[in-house]
């Protein structure tokens, strides 16, 4: 038992599983049939919302009503996705300058504490960590009353720099976790050991051998981040404002009011997801490798 | 000194940043909270004061019950919320064990919602979840009718006592992908020897699964359940983003958003460190379960 990276990403096989999947040959036509319908029933109940938001974005505003609203449109119109645009554009690009730097920065960080905690065995080093990952677990509200005056008072500029700070921070845990399981369950110690003897400290050993080795992680932990800070509500509305803050705030205004423009907040938030979705279709395979690498397992 | 420098310092260099920040940031902050939710300071104005623990008192001695009605909403959700995750995401990864056609699109399918943000999630499940019933239906009440189940018709999130379990059912849709990929994760981590060996032996397939395989999976639920749980904890962008912040949906989280917006910083301080304290309780004996564990092994 040991918390550990339960990598490899599940879209690769282990040779194993041939062998293992071959012994079960000869299942029922009608078990197989069942398990399809199943299998398909749910595919149809997990994609509804989606359906529901392309469906109602590309209605006219006469069609929203409440007969018919499961129907495709009978008009298609792309008036809500300009309306829905005019609200989101702005917050749309300052998101990119706000989720790019939280990904790569966290990463960065979370590579050298890694492979700090999984390398170096000093004194505590156990506490150490379990006192690093505990902040990933914690309500952020018990941190957030004081959070805002002591980036005001370290001087960092009001909505995107200051979210960028606080994410980061708030990502080293995960990021760190992730790291420092897979060196310590992937990385050789004799290469290390090897480094060692061949003269090169400890920063060497790091830059040039361990961090050309380290993508996998990187690819995890900038997605993790990347999606994050991306979707993240709860800084962003403790610490910036639609002026100057991220899309999910822009997206709430123009969601959240008494009588919504469904067509326009539907279309809104596929323009926000579009992003992430994107991240997560493109790079899936180690989008999952990264979730089951976050979890913490015994 | 000089070779201790050599010894430690590179080491240091590189995770001392990030652990200042962390003392500072995490427990700092921390403590900064836990002070003030001792002391007298309800209005913008500074403190008059400690208080000693009247304002978490103050909490469950409030004549409307709010923190108790928030507590309760807050148990609903979890155990909803966690229930349902637990099922689905157990029962999506067993479906997939075995060899199946279009087995990554499934994957994909099941698990894209987490992709999607909470705020994102709620414009549509708001939609979904509409509270009008007979010749007003909207949402999932609409298809229901369709179906002619119109004894399933509900006002999910509006109805009384037990509406955030209808409030669970987005975060069940986005989060139950993702415990499927923990259990697949899971399933592919026993070792081929323990299936052949039952094979061997003559089990069944139901005898495979509930005296082999079910026993190993032990570490990965309670990584299941630590996980969503703490999430639950944590829930405020779905619910500001379905229902917005009022008295029917309410919970800590967004307790302590309302009371900042009234500048009663003590209180609302109390009502995090609530629920911190919570949160900590289950994980703080976890962490030192695992880090045990790993050192045995």
């Amino acid at each position: 038992m040991s918390i550990d990276v339960a990598a490899p990403p599940i879209a690769t096989r282990p040779p194993a599983a041939g062998g293992r999947r071959s012994g079960k040959k000869g299942r029922s036509p009608v078990a197989t049939t069942i398990r399809y319908a199943i299998l398909l029933f749910f595919v149809i109940v997990v994609l509804m919302p989606l359906y529901v938001l392309v469906v109602t974005s590309f209605k006219s505003g006469r069609e929203i009503g409440v007969d018919g609203a499961w129907n495709l449109p009978t008009t298609w119109t792309f008036a809500s996705w300009a309306k829905a645009w005019t609200a989101l554009g702005p917050s749309f690009l300052r998101t990119f300058e706000l989720a790019i730097p939280v990904a790569l920065i966290s990463s960065l960080l979370g590579a050298a504490n890694g492979f700090v905690l999984a390398r170096w065995r000093f004194p505590g080093a156990d506490v150490v960590f379990t006192l690093i990952l505990f902040g990933m677990f914690i309500p952020y509200q018990a941190v957030m009353i004081p959070l805002g005056q002591i980036v005001q008072w370290l001087g960092i500029a009001h909505g995107i720099p200051t979210l960028i700070f606080v994410h980061v921070i708030y990502g080293i845990p995960i990021c760190t976790l992730i790291f420092r399981n897979y060196y310590a369950t992937i990385v050789p110690v004799e290469m290390i050991e090897a480094a060692r003897i061949d003269g090169a400290g400890m920063l060497r050993t790091f830059a040039y051998l361990i961090l050309p080795i380290s993508i996998p992680s990187f690819v995890v932990t900038i997605i993790w981040q990347f999606t994050s800070s991306w979707n993240d509500y709860l800084f962003a509305i403790f610490l910036s404002s639609t002026r100057n803050g991220p899309i999910t705030i822009a997206l709430n205004a123009l969601a959240g009011a008494q009588s919504p423009d469904y067509a326009a907040s539907m279309a809104g938030a596929l323009i926000t997801s579009l992003p992430t979705l994107v991240v997560y279709v493109l790079l899936g395979r180690w989008f999952i490798g990264g979730l089951m690498a976050g979890s913490v397992k015994s | 000194m000089l070779l201790r420098l050599r010894r430690w310092g590179p080491g240091l260099l590189l995770i001392g940043p990030s652990l200042i920040v962390l003392a500072i940031f995490v427990y700092g902050l921390i403590g900064y909270t836990v002070n003030l939710s001792l002391q007298k300071r309800h209005d913008a104005l500074p403190s008059e004061g400690y208080a000693g623990l009247d304002n978490y008192k103050n909490l469950f001695t409030d004549p409307t019950g709010r923190f108790q009605h928030n507590l309760w909403n807050l148990l609903i959700f979890t155990l909803v919320f966690m229930g349902g995750t637990l099922i689905f995401g157990l029962l999506w990864a067993l479906l997939l064990d075995v060899r199946t056609r279009f087995e990554g699109f499934f994957r994909t399918v099941y698990l894209f919602p987490m992709a999607v943000s909470f705020v994102a999630s709620g414009v549509v499940w708001r939609w979904l979840m509409n509270s009008g019933q007979g010749d007003n239906a909207g949402g999932i009440n609409s298809i229901f009718q369709g179906l002619h189940l119109s004894f399933l018709e509900n006002k999910w999130w509006t109805t009384p006592t037990w509406g955030m379990a209808a409030m669970a059912m987005p975060a069940i849709w986005q989060l139950s992908g993702y415990i499927m990929a923990l259990f697949i994760a899971g399933f592919r981590g026993i070792p081929v020897e323990l299936r052949e060996a039952a094979a061997v032996d003559g089990a069944s397939t139901w005898q495979l699964y509930r005296r082999v395989l079910f026993p190993q999976l032990t570490p990965t639920t309670l990584s299941a359940l630590i996980i969503t749980g703490h999430m639950s904890m944590k829930m405020f962008d779905l619910i500001m983003s379905v229902s917005g912040a009022q008295w029917i949906t309410e919970v800590p989280s967004v307790y302590v958003w309302q009371t900042l917006l009234t500048y009663d910083y003590a209180k609302a301080a109390a009502i995090a460190v609530f629920l911190l304290a919570v949160v900590a309780v289950v994980i703080v004996p976890y962490l030192i379960h695992v880090n045990r564990a790993e050192k045995r092994s």
